[in-house]
């Protein structure tokens, strides 16, 4: 996807780069290196091909193995393309205790997808995930930096038509909640 | 010491270690993954679980780890209570439950610590009904085979690659279920002791690639002890044979020297053995012919001749020993260039005569300061730079102890460290692997070096003399490097014959004493070019200048060549001229070389592995080899077929020996520098409880059968003559004296990890102590005073590049280059400039450089190099027709430079 246009960061995010990278002794620009793939990551499609993490590595001046050894490990980076919309569906237990095992499956209709695929316009990528912190809402999901809470079939409805509308892609970072 | 209680026992143990390693020492099985005692513990497996209780009254205890537990007084502990043992049923249980189990083709199957833990906690049966995951494998070049499936994410193999080894390709990615090991991409290896990893996982993930060529399981090998042919470090390793192969080397535990490791070329170098250019069968100008036609050629030649002797760096002290009888001390020559005898026998007189006494690797890596002049010990003594990479990961600043970090507790010393790290100052021709941990890494020509090295020798003590017209800058430098040797406790100073040039090792030895006088304990050491360069020098012999000339002269017209192409220590046209004009040439050695093609008679010749014999290492530590196998009839120790040869000749002396023993003790008390040689082994008759001991497991299988195409019927099998080890499986299972453990087996523990089991402690001394005998010890009334003979300093000459040489780990040793997979990794013939030169001479990378060097014109492809001095070149040793023995030289650039340019650069450069 993004493989086609360059990769840079804009003059305005590089700015912001530069600042995080600051927050660290010198010859410590690697601590930087969490927040970096989150702004790459919304900067590029929302996902981290090898391209990008070549270009973070080559911002933080580290080994591009360095780089997918960490955005490896958590799951918040993509390493795959997904949709505009990355729906996360808890399934942990107490999610799961009230439903969410419908939820997912209202979603896979609804969307004619299964858990890890992408709607063919490219709209919707639908993934399950571990406890979000907000059982008390159960069941619940997050979009973005977005929380959906006490899911029902309606809601679900509901959301999918007011995402599509919308029709701008998700983000973690929204009001730079990572950094 | 501490008291504590195991399973109702009490036990006196000492305190700074932790709950599984004293469990091991203790002799308790306890089960355990992620800790490897070099490596020391992290937690990540869960496998080593114990019981702590809080004093004598609690019943219900708590499940800890025992590998990140620490030692402590009335310490309450259970390994074999019910909860523990099922714990540690369960992690095998689910760290299995996506193993393949697959051990019937796996190459680790028989000596696989994952089986004997498998078996050690009684998991048997499986449970998890459920699809594993499944990775896909990568080719990892030459040495490794990878299949991922196998691992249990222990993380041993990313903690040794990249903390302790330093090596930047391989990590560990994604998370939970899906952790994998292994490189961003398929391709090599890169670090230089990858090896390793076939050690260090526990499991069957990484195994050597060349005995997958040759399987043979552990069990089924005849192996014998032996040391590393393939540098002047002579780390200890483990031999095994099936079938007239030699099908593996793996480490053999020394605690002063290699401890748990080895480089790749020592590991995979092996492959020379077996390879198609072996000399196999006598000959006579080309002709194979049956030994008694040799015998009966040998002994005329021998009767009518004038014969000398050139003896070998890379022979054994008995094999050149034996020649320099044959052909007496006045006919033997010791077979090195001028130069390079120079060199060693100046590191021996300074180890011998000075006041600085030699380290050992593993004292190296306790060092609290470094300074490397002239070595690229990643290229010339792997082992050493291992160890160098260890002393700058200490941590000597006393902050763990504040907080009771022990030595053990990686991961929160890491934590802790940061990137404090001990000082290693380096000053070499060009980068080597070891900048990345320097404290300042300096480039410069070989008398550069020297005049840095004398430089700091000069701040340290006064005395040692200073070098002429020294840049200020440059004398920042140097004081700063003496003000961090002399903060140190026990620095060490490590040079060598590496950049060929006595001023560099004079240099180092200025900066050593200096430091001596100063009342700090330092350490000296000369890394040398080959496994036994140290031990030809302390036999002796004349120039090979001087062979040379006494055949021109007409004193000789007959030469015997002990295992040594003397085309690596001359130019061709001289060693051409010389055999040519040797009537009979007479070659002992084992694989094919420019030598032996010109030889007029060749004697097939006993590799290491089909020989018995002593070397000496950079340290002065003589080390014994066993062989390993009986060879063919036609194939024998060279220091057999000279025996030999002096029977029929009726040699007074040579008729006498009939073993090693024989030779060892005649050498004992010939050889001055040699006094005690015969003690590095014990005698042939050593025998535990009557027996010997045996070099092949209880297991080893088709004994009966496996000749059975050559003979139906068992043949006896060989008897050694010359070591107390069998041939067979026949034999004590006592443990053997350090020096003659043949491979490491104990019941219920198959995989190397076995060796736990020999030491006193684990990683430890093993229990008889080290192997080896010193013989170069410092000397307290030592009269050495400091050197003179400071050289200039380097001024590059118009249309000239001063050439000096550089090393590969793969390619520039003769034997190891022959190995098959060691081939894959060598690299092209180059010479390396520098951009201000490449400039000069209007060259991009790759370019044909034309340079004659001694008149004779040669072509090399350039690499350009960023930090090499201006006016220098460096060519790899060994990898190109080039006469690299005649280094340094100036070379004469015959392509033509792009005037403007080369008029300014000159100018620019004289002015600084
Ligand atoms: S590959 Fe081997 S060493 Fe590495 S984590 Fe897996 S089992 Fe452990
Ligand atoms: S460091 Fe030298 S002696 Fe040790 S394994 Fe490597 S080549 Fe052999
Ligand atoms: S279980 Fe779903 S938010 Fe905690
Ligand atoms: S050995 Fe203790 S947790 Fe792995």
């Amino acid at each position: 996807m993004s493989e086609t246009k360059t990769i840079q960061f804009s003059e305005e995010t590089m700015a912001t780069v530069q600042r995080l990278i600051k927050r660290y002794p010198e010859g410590r620009q690697k601590s930087a290196l969490l927040p970096l793939l989150h702004i790459a990551q919304a900067e590029f499609d929302g996902w981290l091909s090898p391209a990008v993490m070549d270009y973070v590595a080559v911002i933080l001046s580290i080994k591009p193995i360095e780089v997918y050894e960490v955005a490896s490990f958590y799951t918040m980076y993509n390493l795959n393309p997904v949709g505009k919309c990355l729906i996360e569906v808890c399934q942990t237990g107490p999610c799961w205790s009230r439903g969410s095992d419908d939820i997912v499956e209202h979603f896979e209709k609804k969307l004619g997808i299964k858990v890890g695929e992408t709607t063919s316009d490219g709209q919707f990528t639908l993934k399950t995930v571990e406890c979000l912190g907000s059982c008390g809402t159960a069941p619940m999901l997050q979009c973005g930096g977005d929380f959906y809470e006490n899911l029902t079939n309606d809601k679900v409805d509901t959301l999918i038509e007011k995402l599509r509308a919308n029709g701008q892609r998700s983000t973690y970072m929204k009001d730079n909640r990572v950094m | 010491m501490a008291t504590i209680i195991i399973d109702c026992k009490t036990y006196e143990v000492p305190l700074g270690k932790n709950v599984l390693e004293t469990c091991l020492n203790l002799g308790f099985d306890v089960p355990y993954f992620c800790w490897h005692p070099g490596l020391g513990s992290v937690g990540a497996c869960r496998q080593c679980a114990v019981k702590v209780f809080k004093d004598a009254d609690d019943k219900k205890g708590r499940l800890v780890m025992s590998c990140m537990e620490p030692v402590v007084h009335n310490q309450h502990l259970a390994v074999h209570d019910a909860d523990t043992i099922d714990f540690r049923k369960q992690v095998i249980e689910w760290l299995m439950t996506n193993h393949p189990h697959d051990c019937a083709v796996c190459d680790e199957g028989g000596s696989c610590h994952l089986q004997d833990m498998t078996v050690m906690t009684g998991h048997h049966e499986r449970r998890f009904t459920f699809n594993k995951r499944t990775y896909k494998n990568q080719d990892l070049g030459p040495f490794l085979n990878h299949e991922m499936n196998r691992c249990i994410q222990c993380y041993r193999c990313v903690r040794f690659y990249k903390d302790y080894a330093g090596g930047k390709d391989l990590d560990a990615y994604a998370s939970k279920n899906n952790v994998y090991f292994g490189r961003a991409e398929d391709g090599v290896l890169e670090n230089e002791f990858s090896g390793n990893l076939a050690e260090i996982c526990p499991t069957g993930v990484f195994t050597d690639k060349t005995l997958k060529e040759h399987y043979t399981r552990k069990w089924d090998l005849t192996m014998s002890p032996s040391i590393c042919q393939h540098c002047s470090v002579g780390c200890n390793t483990i031999a095994g044979e099936r079938y007239g192969a030699l099908r593996m080397i793996h480490n053999r535990f020394h605690e002063k020297i290699n401890g748990y490791f080895l480089c790749d070329r020592g590991r995979f170098g092996y492959e020379f053995v077996n390879a198609e250019n072996r000399i196999k069968q006598p000959s006579i100008n080309g002709d194979v012919v049956e030994r008694t036609e040799l015998e009966t050629r040998l002994e005329k030649i021998m009767k009518s001749a004038k014969v000398i002797g050139i003896g070998s760096p890379r022979a054994s002290l008995q094999s050149n020993f034996a020649l320099k009888t044959l052909v007496g001390e006045d006919n033997f020559y010791h077979g090195v260039s001028d130069h390079e005898h120079d060199l060693a026998e100046l590191a021996v007189r300074i180890l011998k005569d000075g006041p600085v006494r030699t380290p050992s690797t593993k004292e190296i890596e306790k060092s609290d300061a470094i300074f490397v002049l002239g070595e690229d010990l990643t290229n010339t003594a792997p082992i050493v730079a291992l160890a160098v990479r260890q002393a700058v990961r200490q941590d000597l600043s006393g902050e763990p102890e504040k907080i009771h970090i022990q030595g053990w507790q990686d991961a929160a010393r890491k934590n802790l460290q940061q990137q404090r790290k001990m000082p290693l100052y380096s000053a070499t021709i060009h980068e080597t692997k070891l900048d990345d941990i320097c404290t300042s890494a300096n480039y410069a020509t070989p008398e550069d070096i020297a005049r840095l090295g004398f430089a700091v020798a000069h701040c340290v003590d006064h005395n040692s003399p200073a070098p002429e017209h020294f840049p200020e800058a440059l004398q920042v430098r140097a004081r700063s490097i003496a003000n961090g040797l002399l903060a140190a406790k026990n620095p060490t100073i490590i040079s060598g014959a590496g950049c060929a040039s006595s001023a560099v090792m004079k240099a180092a030895a200025n900066v050593a004493i200096a430091l001596h006088k100063n009342g700090i304990v330092v350490g000296l050491t000369y890394t040398m070019l080959e496994c036994n360069s140290m031990g030809l020098t302390m036999i002796g012999g004349h120039r090979l200048s001087a062979a040379f000339n006494a055949v021109i002269n007409g004193h000789a017209d007959t030469l015997i060549l002990l295992e040594n192409d003397l085309f690596r220590h001359g130019s061709f046209a001289e060693v051409g001229d010389f055999l040519a004009r040797c009537k009979n040439v007479i070659v002992l050695d084992h694989t094919k070389s420019d030598s032996t093609d010109r030889a007029s008679v060749v004697i097939p010749a006993g590799t290491f592995a089909e020989s018995d014999g002593i070397i000496v290492n950079n340290e002065g530590r003589a080390q014994r080899f066993f062989q390993v196998y009986e060879s063919t009839e036609s194939i024998q120790e060279s220091w057999r077929w000279i025996i030999n040869i002096g029977k029929t000749l009726q040699h007074p002396k040579l008729q006498t020996w009939q073993n090693f023993e024989d030779i060892s003790k005649a050498m004992a008390s010939e050889e001055p520098m040699l006094q005690n040689i015969d003690e590095v082994n014990p005698a042939v008759d050593f025998r535990i409880v009557g027996q010997r001991i045996p070099r092949e497991p209880h297991r080893f299988s088709g004994r009966t059968s496996m000749h059975a195409h050559i003979q139906v019927s068992e043949q006896k099998p060989p008897t050694d003559d010359d070591s107390p080890l069998s041939y067979t499986m026949e034999g004590t299972r006592i443990q053997p004296p350090s020096a003659m453990i043949p491979f490491y087996w104990s019941p219920g523990w198959n995989s190397v990890q076995s060796v736990a089991k020999y030491q006193h402690e684990v990683g430890g001394s093993l229990k008889d102590g080290d192997s080896g005998i010193r013989l170069l010890e410092a000397n307290a009334a030592s009269s050495l005073v400091y050197f003179q003979g400071i050289p200039e300093a380097f001024v590059p000459l118009e249309h000239h590049l001063w050439i000096v040489p550089t090393y590969h780990i793969f390619g520039s040793e003769e034997m190891s280059a022959k190995s098959a997979s060691i081939q894959k990794r060598i690299p092209t013939p180059y010479l390396l400039i520098s951009a201000v030169d490449a400039n000069i001479y209007h060259l991009k990378e790759q370019d044909i450089i034309k340079v004659s060097i001694a008149n004779i014109s040669y072509s090399f492809p350039i690499k350009i190099n960023r930090n090499i001095p201006v006016g220098m070149a460096a060519l790899p040793y060994g990898l190109c027709d080039a006469p690299i023995n005649a280094l340094p030289e100036w070379g004469i650039v015959e392509t033509s430079p792009l005037t403007e340019l080369h008029d300014y650069v000159r100018k620019t450069k004289v002015q600084h």
